[in-house]
């Protein structure tokens, strides 16, 4: 019997093959007819459909007003995308990648996030920074850099990192809704693949609630936490390790900030064992918090061996192929680390 | 006995002028002025220079200048007295004068339905856009009535169709340009002032913002009110070019004596027409003065001379000015002024006794307002056993 996604049973022969560019797309066709103060701006998402294609046919759809092109002037164009969101409309801010998004931190950070606070109230920022982040292919050391632990470490931001389509559509849903400013993390190597799609999923109103991880596979040996493309390697170390009799439970975080920490602990208390897999850079990431909280919690005592955490390596992204690939985890590094962990 | 008989003639005198004041009918209800032309760029004509100033329009804009001068004042002397904590950067040496002048001129001539925001020295502009003095003072002593709770302070004051108070300098400018296009959006027919300095015109993002405006035509007028001096560097010491009223190049531009609130109030009548015309933005440029340093950690004269500030303050303060508008033209009398600083002072006063008496925020609202219309969430404390609770 073919199973779905979530490894339950098929009701119907919904073979419903949807790319991750083309969930977000839909995500952003949905809101954008739902409510009209949201409208999308940014460096080619009108007359180019997107540097990425992600916004294809919006604009032939909901014309200038709705779907701006921007010049390049990313700190210019985040902060009126932000004064728009505190004068009444919901913006979704796109950065071709999260790289230029460091020349506009400021009005994520000090004018997005903080200005709830800093009103008592008075003030809400209801936007969406949305873009790929991470390593792409052979694009080099600017264009690579992993942002979730920068701005997951800020409150007043939720930050986002969906793995497949279904992520992404209900996600970006929840991120468009939400009256809270949302740095929504894309992956550009994940934009192409398909996935399919629950049946709830094809409805407007579907939402993934930001928040809350997923587990995405059963297991009682060892838990791997990820989140993003990285899930993906995890559920493919998962099916190895299996052969050998290691079962793994895969947790897919889907929200960095706030973090799902229960969800983690829970599992963590059954399978005694954790494993962390990001793409990101080591030091002060999202794993070393997951250490952190852990270590913090009811779970450490749960725990049969240290934390691990597998990540990408500590330096600038290199560009030759070779060199490329051994700067981020591979499956044989996630199941290089289970065993080491498992002591096996 | 002589004497005595003169000094009560003199009383009664006084008396008797005092008893004609009270009649309204003897005063002049309003007076037309000549004001300074604005220096123009890429503009065919500017505003008016001959304006018409009613009794009633006098009496407010004295009336809030002064409130907003004593205001500063106040909140000087309790910064030195350590009630008021961080940065202070008074809108008095500003708000004396220019701001004074400025944030009068402006809001005279747009409407409370618009939009404004500004840099960090907004405590003039919070007031003039709709904030009372007691919660602007108590959100300086950090208290619970603050008009951001006590969770702002000076830089971080907001309300209806006012944007703050920004600490970032020059960031507030692409925000004010998000707040017009959002007008033009909804076509609501409003239009957004947005307020930065000398020192914040070097920004790159504000150019950034020009460029956008102008492109999109959104409906923003850009003010930069130059004092000239940013913190403690002169204009000719930070700028290649000091006419900041042609930096925005391709965007019309208008040189404004901001000291004086007529010109302010004319030019940014003009401003507001040429926005809603949609014709996009426009750039004033206010020539003001700071008579205080640049914060209270400022004392000022470091970097300038006690000798240029005294010439400003004796020539060209903007609430002398219009004092002596007032009553040359007989549009009021000295003793009606005279009521009018009596009320300020005790509403200022009052303001200051409850900026000094409320209680400061209670501990369980630490965490509060991180996310809007949000459930309850669980905030990390100081150490893992401290879990705080956080609302919306």
């Amino acid at each position: 019997m073919p199973l779905n996604i979530n490894g339950t049973l098929l009701r119907k022969q919904h073979r419903n093959h949807v790319t991750v560019r083309d969930a977000l797309n839909q995500a952003m066709d949905e809101e954008l007819e739902r409510d009209e103060r949201v409208f999308l701006m940014g460096e080619e998402v009108a007359q180019y459909d997107g540097a990425y294609k992600v916004s294809r046919g919006l604009w032939k759809k909901y014309g200038d007003k709705r779907i701006i092109d921007t010049p390049i002037s990313e700190m210019g164009f985040a902060g009126i995308a932000v004064g728009a969101a505190m004068a009444g409309l919901r913006p979704i801010c796109e950065f071709m990648t999260f790289n230029f998004s460091m020349q506009a931190i400021d009005q994520v950070i000090n004018s997005a996030a903080k200005t709830y606070y800093m009103s008592a109230g008075l003030q809400p920022v209801p936007i969406v920074f949305r873009g790929p982040n991470g390593a792409s292919a052979g694009v080099a050391a600017q264009h690579s850099q992993c942002f979730a632990a920068w701005y997951a470490h800020c409150p007043g931001l939720k930050v986002v990192s969906p793995w497949n389509s279904e992520d992404a559509k209900g996600l970006l849903k929840s991120a468009i809704r939400d009256d809270n400013p949302v740095v929504f993390l894309e992956n550009e190597l994940m934009y192409g693949v398909p996935f399919e799609m629950s049946e709830d999923s094809q409805s407007k109103d579907f939402t993934i609630p930001i928040g809350k991880a997923k587990i995405e596979r059963q297991g009682n040996h060892v838990t791997l936490v990820s989140h993003s493309r990285f899930v993906g390697h995890c559920l493919d170390a998962a099916a190895v390790l299996a052969k050998e009799g290691i079962e793994c439970e895969v947790i897919n975080l889907r929200t960095i900030r706030p973090m799902d920490v229960e969800s983690i602990e829970t599992s963590v208390m059954k399978t005694n064992h954790l494993v962390t897999v990001e793409g990101g850079w080591p030091q002060f990431g999202v794993g070393a918090e997951i250490c952190a909280r852990v270590m913090e919690g009811s779970a450490f005592n749960f725990l049969d061996a240290p934390v691990t955490r597998v990540t990408g390596v500590d330096i600038p992204m290199p560009y030759a192929k070779i060199l490329e690939d051994h700067s981020l985890p591979q499956v044989k590094d996630i199941i290089f680390s289970v065993k080491k962990t498992l002591n096996v | 006995f002589g004497k005595m008989l003169t000094s009560i003639t003199n009383v009664l005198r006084a008396s008797a002028v005092v008893m004609s004041a009270r009649t309204y009918a003897d005063f002049t209800s309003q007076a037309t002025f000549e004001i300074k032309k604005c220096d123009l760029h890429k503009l065919e004509e500017g505003p008016a220079t001959q304006v018409v100033m009613t009794r009633d329009e006098g009496l407010q804009y004295y009336r809030v200048m002064q409130t907003m001068r004593r205001m500063e004042l106040k909140a000087d002397q309790l910064y030195k007295q350590k009630i008021i904590r961080g940065f202070c950067h008074l809108y008095d040496g500003q708000c004396y004068i220019e701001p004074n002048a400025c944030a009068v001129g402006i809001e005279a001539s747009i409407n409370l339905t618009d939009h404004l925001i500004t840099a960090y020295r907004a405590h003039g502009y919070t007031y003039t856009r709709g904030g009372t003095v007691k919660e602007i003072m108590a959100e300086l002593t950090g208290r619970r009535g603050g008009i951001a709770k006590g969770k702002g302070g000076s830089m971080h004051m907001y309300c209806k169709h006012f944007y703050g108070g920004n600490g970032i300098v020059g960031a507030q400018v692409p925000l004010g340009a998000g707040v017009a296009l959002a007008c033009k959006y909804q076509g609501n027919n409003e239009l957004c002032v947005c307020l930065y300095g000398d020192g914040a015109a070097n920004q790159g993002q504000i150019f950034e913002t020009y460029n956008m405006a102008a492109l999109w035509k959104l409906p923003v007028i850009f003010i930069c009110e130059n004092n000239r001096y940013g913190m403690g560097t002169s204009v000719e010491r930070a700028a290649a070019s000091t006419d900041y009223y042609k930096r925005g190049e391709f965007i019309p531009g208008l040189r404004v004596d901001g000291m004086d609130v007529l010109c302010v109030r004319e030019a940014a009548r003009f401003a507001a027409d040429h926005c809603r015309s949609g014709k996009g933005p426009i750039l004033m440029e206010l020539q003001t003065y700071r008579y205080h340093g640049h914060s209270m950690s400022d004392p000022g004269v470091s970097y300038r001379t006690r000798e240029e500030i005294q010439e400003v303050r004796s020539k060209s303060d903007p609430i002398s000015m219009l004092k002596d508008r007032l009553l040359s033209n007989n549009m009021a009398s000295v003793e009606e002024l005279k009521e009018i600083d009596v009320e300020v002072r005790k509403e200022i006063e009052d303001a200051a006794q409850y900026a000094t008496t409320d209680p400061e925020p209670p501990l369980e609202e630490l965490c509060n307002h991180i996310f809007s219309n949000n459930p309850p969430l669980e905030v990390r404390g100081t150490n893992p056993w401290a879990k705080l609770k956080s609302v919306s």
